[in-house]
């Protein structure tokens, strides 16, 4: 048995290993795949479907499928472009995403995947505008579900990085969200050094540290400065890789 | 090229986006040049004068007289803009959408913003209600539940770049030429 | 009073082994014995069996027959499905309300009563029907809901609402329902009379495992839940896994509105399902089974336990088989707690594991991991049946029935506007026009073949047959006459897949509740053509970036209504010419405002008349 897959994402030639998924081969390939719920350094669970490309003619999720000899993936095509633009828009109407009174606004994940699909006009779907409690109930972290994308990075995060249960889904259905392992969260283990709760597990503002508030000036923040995707893209670029 | 006739308003807004047209500097000469006010706080004018080509909205629907003039744009203009994140979606004034928990949600909201918040001086404890007030909606509402929105401009507020890149792709009819780069929800 | 709590919930789990992976069953027990479980329960029960409570939560909340708050001691689900609402579910739902004062989703203060609705509960050859507590009642009539009401009000006992039994086994002592059978029309395979018991098991058990295998692959058998995967390659795959231990379960999870074809099969082939299992068991490699029944025919449980320990003490089920030495074979019932996600598969095992019931990654199949990551051939009650049927009769017998490539005999669940609805084998190829005359149905309009998931027909597509390659089906076949509103019926749909989607994946979550307010906008005349290439649009995107079926079949009613019934929609389409959007209603904004300023609108009141709209 070969130790090297090759196949091919749009027409270019990548390889990866024994069971990675197409998502690990194109990282490092310097080919961008949006995603959402897939983040370095935890299982990925191919929930937000952002990452959605077409294996052989079929629709598959990037970060969960593994790598195959031969495959054919398409990632950068009109009609997936349009399907991704689309889920991204169904998260932003689904929640409260207020990006203008938003502490995540210029590091959040939602928000830099609107602007890379290039989303102009967001008026296609209706806003749901859900009215769940804030918790603000820690001293250092507040949660508002209401921008929560059911990602389930914290979850993840929570359970894996800092073995604890610190948050966990509840609910079905467009009432699924994101609970906390307590009557709110001040009455969990959580601590504002564990992971769960790190800049960056949460790609929104769901999960908030408190008293750092819009730390980073307009233009400076993470996004203005390195569009979401270049990072993975400059690998290429780096490797002088053909584009 | 006959002059186009535009027309401006703020509804449930901060005028923030109207300071932001501001922004275009000296372009605004080039802008009269091409455009011819009607109906707008730029000129005080409170009265449509004539049919318009273009109306911009900044605001979303927070009380009656929102959905009126709302409607009235609407009426009198050929293609309607929202312009900046209230009249989008909503934008702040929207925030209140989601605190609304309770069984009475429009009193919790009033009671909130003038009696209870830790941050209110009200000694005389009144919560406004001249008959000059135009009445409050339930909830707010974007221009688009409200009327057909033709465009949208999102921003908070949209940079005087982008109003002026907008304006000039509307005014020759390509409207959705507006690169990605320089759209901001924030 | 918190002791005795705290006894009963240390006594369930240890009843289970304190295993997370049975906390279903645990919740089961408290959810009867304390009638909710509430917050001190789940932290509890979490202490007990080492998990945390966010989880435990997590499950109470997924289920539907599991709640965190108190409910009545007597339950009173109210079957809501599209036929029993056509039936007069409504006002057998205005009696209940009227006679136990309180409305749908109240409890009484009492705690005596609860009110609800839920999703098909599998009757719907005899609607409108309801389930109190665990007992069946069909055939409901606002005088018959009003009896029942008060007979429940006099005497608690809700055993002592079934007045006449059903046929069949249905009058058994330990199923004792009212429930009909309804069997129209006996095929061949599974509902002829004098099959012989447990042939299937022997024939099996004197052949090689791979000439079972074998035996089913050539007989061209695929699985009758819809999906149409062949049986035989399902079991070869789950034989060819490595592992130290496989499992197969039976998916009795008969969820599809519409459909209750298993229901009838659990009743009355309870055998030769169990017969099926073990012949797969045997095929695969199996020691352990599980049967996955839903929580709406829990009534069927006690009568299913008999049958399986009447097996053990026959040498049916346990160790040495038929005298087999090495072949040994048990099963066990897990029952599920209201979710329609749970027929599905994989997520199906995840509720076997006592998780939510999510679906599961693929790859890797069931096959090759499924419940505990073992090798787990799932497979349809009916197809279990027709297994057990073809090692009887041989593969040439199943092969030579139905269609060259559609073989054997399929179980229909016929239910809505006509005469005889109930259930019918018939060959596989039949037409859907031949179905209609057998059912006696007349002025049919609409026939919505496979439940809320399946094809949605007109009556030019009348000519059209049940079978893989053209109307594959798990066999639901709703029947609808010219009467009745094609978008009411694709909104009920669109409200069942938004209610039973489990949440996991974006286009499913959120994209079926803007299917469903669109299709409202379109019935409330709100719409234009704008609207309908929206719906079609949106129901692509589900459809291709789901996760798993339930995403990607939700869109199809609205889909196929649109392509089937243009004319209904072009009829509700209205333009706007005044650029205004008709569904915002700005007296109804005001209505609040108004009585809390205590002053009327100056712009929209006419009284004051100045610039009414």
């Amino acid at each position: 048995m070969s130790d090297v897959i090759i196949f091919k994402i749009d027409g270019v030639e990548v390889s990866a290993k024994p069971g990675q998924t197409i998502m690990n081969a194109a990282d490092e390939a310097g080919i961008y795949i949006p995603r959402l719920c897939d983040v370095e350094g935890l299982e990925p669970q191919g929930s937000c479907r952002v990452c959605t490309v077409k294996v052989n003619g079929r629709t598959a999720a990037a970060c969960t499928q593994p790598a195959a000899p031969g495959m054919v993936v398409e990632n950068d095509t009109l009609e997936i472009r349009n399907c991704r633009r689309d889920i991204v828009r169904m998260l932003f109407h689904e929640g409260n995403h207020l990006c203008p009174c938003c502490e995540a606004s210029g590091r959040c994940e939602l928000q830099a995947l609107g602007y890379r699909l290039g989303i102009l006009q967001p008026d296609k779907y209706p806003y749901l505008q859900p009215v769940r409690p804030v918790d603000a109930s820690h001293p250092d972290i507040m949660l508002d579900t209401n921008r929560c994308i059911r990602c389930g990075r914290c979850i993840r995060a929570s359970r894996h990085l800092d073995h604890k249960n610190v948050f966990g889904y509840i609910g079905r259905g467009i009432y699924k969200q994101v609970g906390v392992n307590g009557k709110n969260l001040a009455q969990t283990d959580v601590h504002v050094d564990d992971h769960a709760v790190a800049p960056g597990i949460c790609p929104v503002g769901c999960i908030i540290q408190k008293r750092r508030g819009f730390y980073d000036p307009v233009g400076q923040r993470k996004f203005d400065v390195n569009p979401i995707g270049t990072e993975i893209e400059k690998h290429l670029k780096d490797a002088g890789g053909k584009k | 090229m006959k002059k186009k006739r535009i027309s401006t308003i703020s509804l449930a807004g901060c005028f923030g986006c109207h300071m932001s047209l501001l922004d275009i500097d000296e372009r605004i000469l080039e802008l009269v040049k091409l455009v011819e006010f009607d109906r707008s706080p730029v000129n005080d004018l409170k009265r449509f004068k004539a049919r318009c080509d273009i109306g911009f909205i900044e605001g979303g629907c927070c009380n009656e007289e929102n959905v009126h003039t709302l409607r009235k744009f609407r009426r009198n203009c050929d293609v309607l803009v929202a312009v900046g994140q209230c009249a989008v979606m909503g934008g702040l004034p929207v925030m209140r959408n989601a605190i609304m928990h309770s069984d009475d949600p429009l009193r919790e909201c009033l009671e909130t913003a003038y009696l209870n918040s830790p941050y209110v001086y009200n000694p005389t404890n009144d919560i406004p209600n001249d008959p000059a007030l135009p009445l409050i909606l339930d909830k707010v509402y974007t221009c688009a539940e409200v009327v057909k929105m033709d465009y949208q401009i999102p921003g908070c507020p949209p940079s005087g770049d982008i109003l002026w890149q907008a304006i000039v792709a509307l005014l020759n009819g390509r409207p959705s030429d507006l690169p990605s780069e320089v759209i901001k929800f924030d | 009073m918190k002791s005795d709590q705290d006894l009963l919930i240390t006594r369930s789990c240890s009843k289970y082994g304190n295993d997370p992976g049975r906390v279903i069953d645990i919740l089961w027990e408290i959810q009867k014995s304390l009638g909710c479980v509430s917050y001190e329960a789940m932290e509890k029960i979490a202490a007990t069996i080492n998990t945390s409570r966010v989880q435990i939560e997590g499950i109470v909340s997924f289920y539907s027959f599991f709640s965190e708050t108190p409910k009545g001691k007597i339950i009173i689900r109210l079957c809501d499905d599209i036929v029993d609402r056509h039936a007069g579910v409504e006002q057998i739902a205005v009696v209940f309300s009227e006679e136990l004062g309180i409305g749908i989703g109240q409890t009484s203060p009492d705690r005596e009563f609860s009110l609800e609705y839920t999703p098909c509960i599998g009757m719907s050859d005899q609607a409108p029907a309801a389930l109190v507590n665990d007992v069946v009642v069909t055939s409901l009539t606002p005088d018959s809901a009003r009896e029942t009401a008060r007979r429940l009000k006099a005497n608690p006992d809700t055993s002592k609402l079934v007045a006449a039994k059903g046929d069949g086994n249905n009058g058994h002592r330990l199923i004792n329902t009212m429930v009909k059978n309804n069997i129209r029309l006996k095929g061949e395979v599974i509902l002829a009379d004098g099959i012989q018991a447990e042939a299937g098991l022997k024939k099996a058990l004197s052949k090689t495992p791979l000439e079972v295998i074998q035996e089913v692959v050539e007989s061209g058998l695929r699985g009758r839940g819809g999906a149409g995967f062949s049986t035989g390659e399902k079991w070869r795959l789950a034989q060819k896994a490595l592992a130290s231990k496989r499992f197969v379960i039976c998916n009795a999870d008969e969820g599809e509105p519409g459909t209750f074809k298993d229901r009838v099969l659990l009743t009355e082939r309870a055998d030769l399902i169990f017969e099926g299992m073990a012949i797969a068991a045997y095929a695969i490699g199996s020691d352990s089974g599980i049967l996955y029944l839903r929580a709406e025919y829990a009534y069927l449980r006690p009568f299913l336990e008999a049958v399986l320990e009447e097996r053990r003490k026959s040498g049916l089920l346990g160790s040495a088989i038929c005298g087999k030495k090495d072949f040994s074979f048990d099963i066990r019932i897990q029952l599920g707690a209201g979710a329609y996600i749970c027929g599905e598969e994989s997520a199906l095992i995840s509720s076997c594991e006592g998780l939510r019931g999510e679906p599961k990654n693929r790859p890797p199949f069931p096959v090759e991991k499924g419940y505990l990551s073992k090798p787990t051939a799932v497979n349809n009650v009916e197809t279990f049946c027709c297994a057990a049927r073809i090692m009887d009769r041989g593969s040439s017998w199943f092969a030579g029935i139905g269609t060259k490539a559609s073989h054997g005999t399929k179980l229909l669940s016929v239910s809505g506007d006509c005469a005889k609805p109930g259930v019918y084998e018939v060959p596989y190829g039949v037409e859907v026009a031949a179905l209609l005359e057998m059912a006696g149905a007349e002025d049919t309009a609409i026939v919505q073949v496979g439940g809320a998931s399946g094809d949605m027909i007109g009556r030019r597509s009348f000519n059209r047959k049940i079978c893989f390659s053209d109307l594959a089906t798990g066999g639901a076949i709703t029947l609808f006459n010219s009467s009745r509103n094609v978008l009411a019926i694709v909104d009920y749909y669109l409200e069942f897949f938004a209610h039973e989607s489990c949440g996991y994946c974006t286009p499913c979550r959120v994209g079926t509740v803007f299917l469903r307010e669109r299709i409202q906008k379109v019935m409330h005349g709100f719409a234009d053509k704008a609207d309908l290439e929206y719906l079609q649009e949106l129901g692509k995107t589900i459809m291709i970036t789901s996760r798993c079926g339930l995403g990607s079949s939700a869109p199809k009613c609205v889909l196929h209504s649109i392509a089937q019934f243009p004319l209904v929609y072009s009829s509700h389409l209205k333009e706007s010419l005044d650029g205004l959007q008709p569904g915002f209603n700005i007296q109804k904004a005001l209505e609040e405002s108004r009585r809390i300023a205590k002053r009327k609108s100056m712009i929209y009141d006419p009284v004051f008349g100045n610039e009414g709209e």
